[in-house]
């Protein structure tokens, strides 16, 4: 009980100074410690918690705060990756909507606890999406898929699941790549390291650097593969490509980790988005997918997605199922009910996905439209540079190749918010909002050194 | 046969492919992979103790069948319920929802309202601003923040759990590596609180442990400690300079009163304990599946609140980025206009107090029955779970003779007790426990 008494009682002395009677009669308690004394039971430690810093923000969700604090009126928030309509607002799907309707006038429906791996349905449907009508993994029952919390709660699972059974414990994910990637494989238990990917020169994919750090690594690895829309480069492999790291993979026994977080959003296609995931399906060979439903069905904060596991076997498939419930029970119990009810009913229903993928589209057209008008916008200003890149790259983001000074430059003057490795979300801008932009960028790269 | 015929697939689906392959140099490399499997060595896992229990049930086609097993409310129907508030809630918010990604530490508002009804409105500490609080994935997603957080920021504490404790709160603290051991709290021979024996074990342990605690409603076991008794253990708390983590998964479905359920927390409040409070909203609003509760940690001030919640957020970011919308919007919807509220505090209670009749209900029916042993812990136990001091041989014959479901604890899910089934179940536990 002494312990930390100095601390403690220097409050007291505070506190009795306070509520001594205000009147210059002195009381009758001339020495302060007799008013209050110690109980037993008055807090005295320090808290426990006295020695923590202030966490780091983060650097994509800190982009939207600072956002919101700016009050200029020609701000433009092109930071995180959430769909706007060309009048800027945040976009509900039709179906999404329609499918909501459905299951609040549903009175059947109850919110029990959903089972550890999620709503079977979903889990069945959100296979199929990803992998095909007619995969011969699903035919042969070879692939076992949870419910997770979106893309990120996806590969957490994906990532403990691994740390705990898989032999290399050792992931090779791509540079650059999205920002909570690192963490979210280290924090599961894997040890991260990196792989080549895009060259800043070309603004383009570095094939050959890709192929010879995929083959310098020791056998085994995981690597994490973009599905569609590299995030935040937009630079994707060409068919072409896709089958030449396919066979760099598979030669060296590694276990392809797919993240596919934008499918139908890249091309308008669900079908060509998932190309590079069926290509690996195909051969017969295992992998893992971390599906999100955050941004084709635009339920970013219901946080739905889909781990997929495909094994060589029914049987492996069934085992690793069990497991998966070992790793997601301690850490959520099972996912929650909502936007995954949502989804199944989406997919679930003929006309509901038929309208589905024309609103997908609709979204993957616009976001096109832009990467044109920005371009247009830059060559009619005669920006100095090479502005092919923001046609060429896919995928909600552009990777514009803004240094960090550039773009701090364009936050300051213009009012323009974006991550600072130089990403802008294309599906932030507007017909309207392009001109102020091509603006701030010409300003960026035009401007003398020291101004 | 299946790698022949995908192989033949792929050459003659395109020889182009196969000139690159060659041109890639890539001898004998075959297109298939199947000879290789990388986790044909994982075993099945067991399965999960409790949520076991109802697939088995569901599977038993028996008419008679009984589901004591999950702790989640059935009306006297034996149904499950979503309450009227929560329709309304989802009413009014039906077609409004933008579905934008929360902050990392989900809504504010609703952690501001969920913290006010744990601590109470007119808690210092929450005048003070001296509150962490973060949306977590109900009461399994704040332990499991909270051990995370405690493995990071206080590695040399240990956590001491009550023995018996809820089973997935052992995975969780071994899965976020905290190093784990428990202390006495149940007595057999009496069903009830092993006061002494809890006290000597917290009293051993070294100081600035990191103590569980079940606020109320104490899971599998029904026993709380009385207020005195609470009061005691603050006194306890502080000479050993022990953290309290509470686990609150059942305010105002124990006693049928939010106010009286979270005494134990009021208690320590008001002694000046800095504690983290586990909540969950499954139980006590019907919302299980929507996955809703919060982890508040008290701390010195406000600033430092600021920076215990970033850490909170930091570890939730890499684990599932921002928690799910939905849920939080029903809760503060509810908890936010008084009616709501006014309704949600009658819905409770009269779950509270259907329990309670049932417990009364399976003691009587005992003690009708004739039966030689003692029932008084059923009605002196509170909450959803009655620890039934049935052996594990004993719950075996539940299910084999009777299709009884339960945890093979002897644990007796009161809320799957119905005034249709409790004299069945009172028949079945007198045909296994008579001598």
């Amino acid at each position: 009980m002494e312990s930390n008494s100095s601390a403690a009682s220097r409050r007291l002395q505070t506190l009795n100074t306070h509520l001594r009677p205000a009147s210059s009669s002195p009381s009758t308690a001339s020495s302060s410690s007799s008013v209050l004394s110690f109980l037993p039971t008055a807090a005295q430690q320090n808290s426990a918690f006295q020695h923590l810093q202030q966490a780091p923000d983060d650097p994509i969700l800190g982009v939207t705060i600072a956002y919101n604090k700016d009050q200029s009126p020609v701000k433009l928030n092109l930071g995180v990756g959430a769909y706007r309509t060309e009048e800027g607002k945040p976009y509900v799907l039709r179906v999404v909507r329609e499918a909501e309707e459905r299951l609040i006038s549903d009175r059947s429906r109850n919110k029990e606890y959903l089972p550890i791996t999620g709503i079977p349905t979903f889990n069945k449907l959100s296979a199929k999406l990803i992998l095909g009508e007619d995969s011969p993994a699903i035919r042969e029952r070879r692939v076992c898929t949870a419910q997770c919390l979106s893309g990120t709660g996806s590969l957490r699972v994906g990532a403990e699941f691994l740390a705990k059974h898989y032999s290399q414990k050792t992931i090779y994910i791509p540079t650059p790549t999205w920002g909570n990637h690192t963490k979210v494989f280290s924090l599961g238990g894997l040890q991260v390291k990196n792989y080549r990917y895009y060259d800043p020169r070309t603004r383009g994919l570095d094939f050959e650097g890709m192929l010879q750090d995929l083959r310098s690594a020791p056998s085994g690895v995981v690597v994490l593969l973009h599905a569609c829309a590299h995030n935040p480069t937009g630079v994707d492999p060409t068919p072409g490509q896709w089958e030449g790291i396919r066979q760099v993979i598979r030669s060296k026994n590694m276990l392809p980790f797919f993240d596919s977080a934008y499918q139908g959003f890249a091309s308008g296609s669900l079908d060509v988005d998932a190309h590079a995931v069926r290509l690996f399906v195909t051969d017969g060979g295992e992998c893992l997918v971390a599906q999100s439903f955050a941004k084709n069905m635009g339920l970013y904060g219901e946080r739905v997605g889909a781990l997929s596991l495909v094994c060589s076997s029914e049987s492996v498939a069934t085992r690793a199922d069990s497991q998966l419930k070992l790793v997601i029970r301690p850490m959520y119990s099972n996912p929650p009910i909502h936007g995954a009810s949502i989804v199944a009913t989406v997919l679930g229903d003929r006309n509901l996905y038929q309208e589905w993928t024309v609103e997908l589209k609709a979204m993957a057209d616009r976001i096109i439209r832009m990467r044109h008008l920005l371009y247009e916008a830059l060559r009619a200003r005669g920006t100095p540079g090479n502005w092919e890149h923001i046609i060429k790259q896919i995928g909600m983001f552009t990777f514009t190749g803004l240094s960090k000074e550039q773009v701090n430059f364009m936050t300051r003057e213009y009012h323009v918010y974006m991550t600072s490795d130089g990403r802008i979300s294309m599906a932030g801008l507007s017909s309207k909002t392009v001109p102020h932009l091509a603006d701030a960028i010409h300003a960026a790269v035009t401007k003398k050194a020291g101004q | 046969m299946a790698y022949r015929s995908r192989l033949a697939f792929l050459l003659s689906s395109s020889t182009r492919r196969l000139a690159t392959m060659e041109a890639a140099g890539n001898h004998g490399v075959p297109s298939s992979c199947r000879r290789f499997s990388w986790w044909s060595s994982v075993q099945p896992a067991p399965r999960d103790p409790i949520l076991g229990v109802t697939s088995a049930y569901l599977a038993d086609t028996h008419p008679d069948k009984v589901n004591v097993g999950v702790g989640a409310y059935r009306n006297d129907q034996g149904k499950p319920v979503v309450l009227e508030c929560v329709r309304e809630a989802e009413r009014r918010i039906g077609g409004q929802e933008l579905m934008e990604y929360l902050p990392m530490g989900g809504s504010a508002k609703y952690c501001e309202l969920s913290v006010g009804l744990a601590y109470g409105e007119d808690a210092q500490v929450l005048k003070d601003k001296k509150v962490a609080s973060v949306q977590a994935l109900s009461g399994t997603g704040a332990v499991r923040l909270f051990a995370d957080f405690i493995k990071r920021f206080r590695p040399e504490s240990e956590a001491y759990l009550p023995m018996p404790t809820w089973s997935n709160h052992h995975n969780i603290f071994r899965d976020a590596n905290v190093n784990q051991h428990t202390y006495r709290y149940y007595l057999a021979s009496t069903r009830g609180l092993d006061f002494e024996g809890l006290k000597e074990d917290l009293k051993k342990a070294p100081n600035n442990s990191v103590i569980l605690l079940h606020a109320c409603a104490h899971n599998p076991t029904g026993v709380d400690p009385t207020p005195e008794q609470w009061k005691a253990l603050s006194k306890l708390f502080k000479e050993k300079e022990h953290f309290p983590l509470f686990d609150m998964a059942y305010q105002g479905f124990a006693s049928g009163d939010t106010q009286r359920d979270n005494q134990a927390i009021r208690i320590f409040l008001e002694d000046g304990h800095q504690l983290a409070c586990a909540q969950s909203f499954a139980k006590s609003m019907g919302l299980y599946g929507q996955r809703i509760g919060c982890l508040s940690v008290v701390c010195d001030d406000a600033a430092q609140a600021t920076v215990v919640k970033s850490q909170l957020e930091y570890i939730a970011r890499p684990m599932y980025s921002s928690p799910p919308v939905h849920g939080s919007l029903l809760v503060a919807t509810i908890l936010s206009d008084s009616d709501l509220k006014t309704l949600w505090f009658k819905e409770v209670k009269d779950m509270a107090d259907r329990i309670i009749g049932m417990r009364t209900a399976l003691r009587k029916n005992l003690e009708d029955l004739g039966s030689k042993q003692n029932w008084e812990h059923i009605t002196n136990q509170i909450g959803m779970f009655c620890y039934s001091g049935l052996t594990p041989e004993q719950v075996d014959r539940m299910t084999q003779e009777f299709h009884i479901y339960m945890t093979k604890n002897g644990r007796i899910s009161m809320a799957g007790v119905t005034s249709g089934n409790v004299k069945y179940l009172a028949n079945a536990i007198h045909e296994v426990t008579k001598a």
